[in-house]
């Protein structure tokens, strides 16, 4: 409750304990500003006590974070719906729909850490590639030159491991990385070595986990336990290194299982005095603060701002994106032993800047151009999840030992753009409701064709990489399914990626956008928002470099600190 | 069976292991590594403890953290983590079903496990555990969702961590050429890197 005296709670209070919560928190407690965190999530993360040492939670544990939702949200707590189009009805499917983890770290607790950062050209893909029917692309209200030295700021904040001399399609960048990159996966150097004969580019990852004792935290291990998991040791900096570093002024709070359900507005609409939460006792509390920023991700994000009716009505929760999975398999005569190192440790951006091959087939598609994404070079799962994909019955415990689905498995994920489209949404579920009693988030979505234009041109040619790697034999999926595929069956039509974009979308127009360029609510002058939801495009790379550098830059704007500038010319 | 179950009668084990074992049965002993079947792998035994999970506290649901002594650091796996009210919710819902109860049924009313088993039990017969493998088959596969799930669970109980009582002592794992987890030992970069 506001004190009496007219002072607030905090000078800030904010909603999400993930990369984009995390680092607002450690540049505004560094610039000396009081913080309040609230996360409906429970802490497994980090003492909030100093040192601020890990907890021990985080284990090796398939059954905890795999089959139990150890990370939340437990989608039968929070139950989330989804359906493609208005004509499916209310929903299609209740339940894990994109459970970015909710938990102290958010979406960065369980994220291997690949950290790339986007092309000059993603900011302006409108204007230089031009639009696309059926598609709401916009440009970004700034460019990549405005954002290297966040990029390097957000690099070294994390720590991240790369090589800056790999990739011959990155953008410019001034700084080396902070880190060498960690040990080449064995399946990795298989498929990177036959990428490379034929033609494509591939580079080892930057990936913000460590290679090197850094920033007090030890060197990565390689337990393999990375992507979906935790890091057990600590060597993983995103976002355990920003809140640890704001706790250590003394002047960050983390007030965890509180659940925000209101933003309170002061009584010309234009202010927020701060928000309300509930605890785990379902009580309501209140916290003052003379600024709110918003950074429960690009699926929570909308929903509290469409049940609190903030932000532009027309646009909030539009234009939803996640990234078009083009998953290809390959099966190896011998074992990889993918389950040793950090999941991924090598990436290629051929689909991303398309080639002749690619331009015709998007004539062919009907399309000027498409993009897809990075290519992970990947391991496949752990064995609990093999046994689920495998048949039941006579043949089952020879294929285990065999292994054809996990030790001799190579896996590419191609994480292809996904147009902004303004009828793929967010919206509030009619009668689905979550354990507070608030409504579920319900997704509409369905590709453009760009995406599947994509797909299938990228999907055989990703095959023959596999062979050429030395797979007997390759197949491929989407995520989500192609209607009318093998994988399309009821229960499994929602995309399973957890990289949320773009639901609120940031731009200089009001009439189209929801947040200004410095991530400020437009016509509210005190709430901000630092996660995804605020992305024009989704671009084919992961989003988390990007939140952490624009989570830099809107919260050292807001403080009032000057803009960085790139340390020096490109490398 | 080595455990003391906490949910299934000694006659629904022998049921349940019985329509487990056709889902997943071990290889023929006379291969190099053999598999067990989901009897011998504990399969059941992680169902029943899966299904008893309230029956101790703090319950049988996430396992401690961070390393199990298998390699090296102090084992603290079988140290089960208390859970949160939501979790507890959640967790007895799943398994207990919402049994009227208006917090358990905000969004209508759930059958949790528990009853699901009993029920195809029933369905399976007392005499099962006597009948031919086709004619074990064809009971199970009137149950369709049942089938699926026991087998889903199975699959859980042989292939997780040895502390949620399947997998004994981790020989599932080793059948399958699968170290599990490692830390806080971890593997070299050779290891990573190499072939081998």
């Amino acid at each position: 409750m506001p004190s009496p005296t007219g002072t607030t709670d905090c000078d800030v209070v904010i909603v999400g304990t993930g990369p984009a919560g995390a680092t607002a928190a450690e540049v505004l407690t560094a610039a000396g500003w009081s913080v309040i965190m609230l996360e409906k999530g429970r802490n497994h993360l980090l003492s909030l006590e100093a040192p601020f040492d890990p907890l021990g939670h985080v284990s090796n544990d398939e059954i905890k974070f795999l089959r139990r939702h150890y990370l939340g949200p437990d989608p039968f707590l929070e139950p989330r719906t989804f359906r493609r189009r208005e004509s499916d009805g209310d929903r299609l499917f209740t339940g894990d729909v994109n459970n970015l983890p909710s938990t102290v770290g958010g979406g960065g607790f369980h994220a291997d850490g690949k950290l790339p950062r986007f092309r000059e050209v993603d900011f302006h893909a409108r204007s230089e590639l031009g639009p696309i029917e059926g598609a709401d692309l916009v440009d970004w209200p700034f460019g990549y030159d405005e954002l290297e030295p966040y990029y390097a700021a957000a690099e070294r904040g994390v720590g991240v491991a790369g090589d800056h001399t790999e990739n011959p399609f990155a953008a410019w960048r001034a700084d080396p990385y902070p880190m060498p990159p960690g040990p080449d996966m064995f399946c990795a150097l298989l498929t990177s070595d036959a990428a490379t004969k034929l033609g494509y580019h591939p580079y080892r990852a930057p990936t913000g986990v460590n290679s090197v004792v850094f920033d007090g935290r030890p060197a990565c291990n390689n337990c393999g336990f990375c992507g979906s998991f935790g890091c057990p040791i600590d060597a993983k900096g995103d976002p355990v290194a920003p809140l640890r570093h704001a706790l250590r002024t003394g002047r960050c709070e983390i007030r965890t299982e509180s659940i925000v359900h209101d933003v309170v507005m002061d009584s010309t609409g234009r202010r927020a005095r701060g928000v309300r939460y509930l605890d785990a006792d379902l009580v309501e509390h209140e916290v003052s603060a003379k600024h709110v920023i918003l950074a429960g991700g690009a699926f929570e994000t909308p929903r509290l701002l469409l049940r609190t009716g903030l932000g532009n009505p027309d646009v909030v929760g539009r234009n939803l994106m996640f990234h078009f999975q083009t998953i290809v398999l390959g099966v190896f005569p011998y074992r990889l032993h993918g389950h040793r190192g950090r999941s991924v440790t090598h990436l290629m951006d051929d689909p991303i800047v398309p080639d002749d091959a690619a331009l015709a087939a998007a004539r062919d598609a009907g399309l000027s151009y498409f993009r897809g994404g990075i290519v992970e070079h990947g391991a496949a799962g752990h064995p609990v999840t093999e046994g689920i994909h495998l048949p039941r019955g006579a043949a089952h415990s020879q294929m285990m030992i065999e292994s054809m689905m996990r030790d001799r498995m190579a896996v590419f994920t191609m994480q292809g753009e996904d147009l902004p489209v303004a009828s793929n949404r967010i919206d509030l579920d009619p009668h689905v409701r979550d354990v507070y009693g608030l409504p579920a988030g319900r997704v509409t979505y369905s590709p453009h064709r760009h995406e599947l234009a994509c797909a299938e041109h990228w999907a055989p040619r990703l095959e023959s990489v596999m062979r050429e790697a030395g797979a007997d034999f390759t197949f491929w999926t989407t995520s989500p399914p192609m209607e009318g595929s093998f994988a399309d069956r009821p229960g499994f039509v929602a995309p399973i990626s957890r990289h949320i974009i773009g639901s609120a979308r940031m731009g200089t127009d009001p009439s189209t956008s929801v947040f200004d360029p410095w991530q400020r609510l437009h016509g509210v002058e005190n709430i901000i928002c630092t996660d995804s939801s605020v992305f024009p495009t989704s671009t084919g790379y992961g989003p988390t470099l990007t939140i952490v550098a624009l989570a830099i830059r809107a919260a050292r704007a807001l403080a009032g600190l000057d803009p960085l500038r790139s340390s020096g010319p490109a490398l | 069976m080595t455990l003391q179950l906490r949910f299934f009668t000694d006659a629904e084990f022998e049921i349940v292991s019985a329509a487990a074992e056709r889902l997943i049965p071990a290889t023929a002993s006379d291969t190099a590594n053999n598999h067990p079947g989901a009897r011998a792998g504990g399969a059941i035994d992680y169902i029943d403890r899966l299904l008893g999970a309230f029956a101790v506290d703090p319950p049988l649901v996430f396992a401690g953290g961070p390393f199990s002594g298998r390699a090296g650091g102090t084992a603290s796996f079988a140290d089960f983590t208390p859970l949160s009210p939501f979790e507890e919710l959640a967790w007895r819902t799943r398994i207990e079903g919402s049994s009227g109860l208006v917090e358990r049924e905000f969004n209508g009313p759930v059958i949790g496990w528990q009853e699901r088993y009993r029920e195809a039990i029933a369905m399976l017969g007392e005499d099962f555990t006597t009948l031919d493998g086709e004619e074990q088959d064809r009971r199970l596969g009137a149950q369709p969702e049942f089938r699926e799930m026991l087998y889903t669970h199975s699959c859980e109980g042989l292939y997780g961590a040895p502390e949620y009582g399947g997998n004994p002592d981790g020989s599932v794992w080793g059948a399958i050429d699968f170290p599990g987890d490692v830390q806080p030992r971890g593997y070299t970069d050779d290891e990573v890197s190499g072939r081998a």
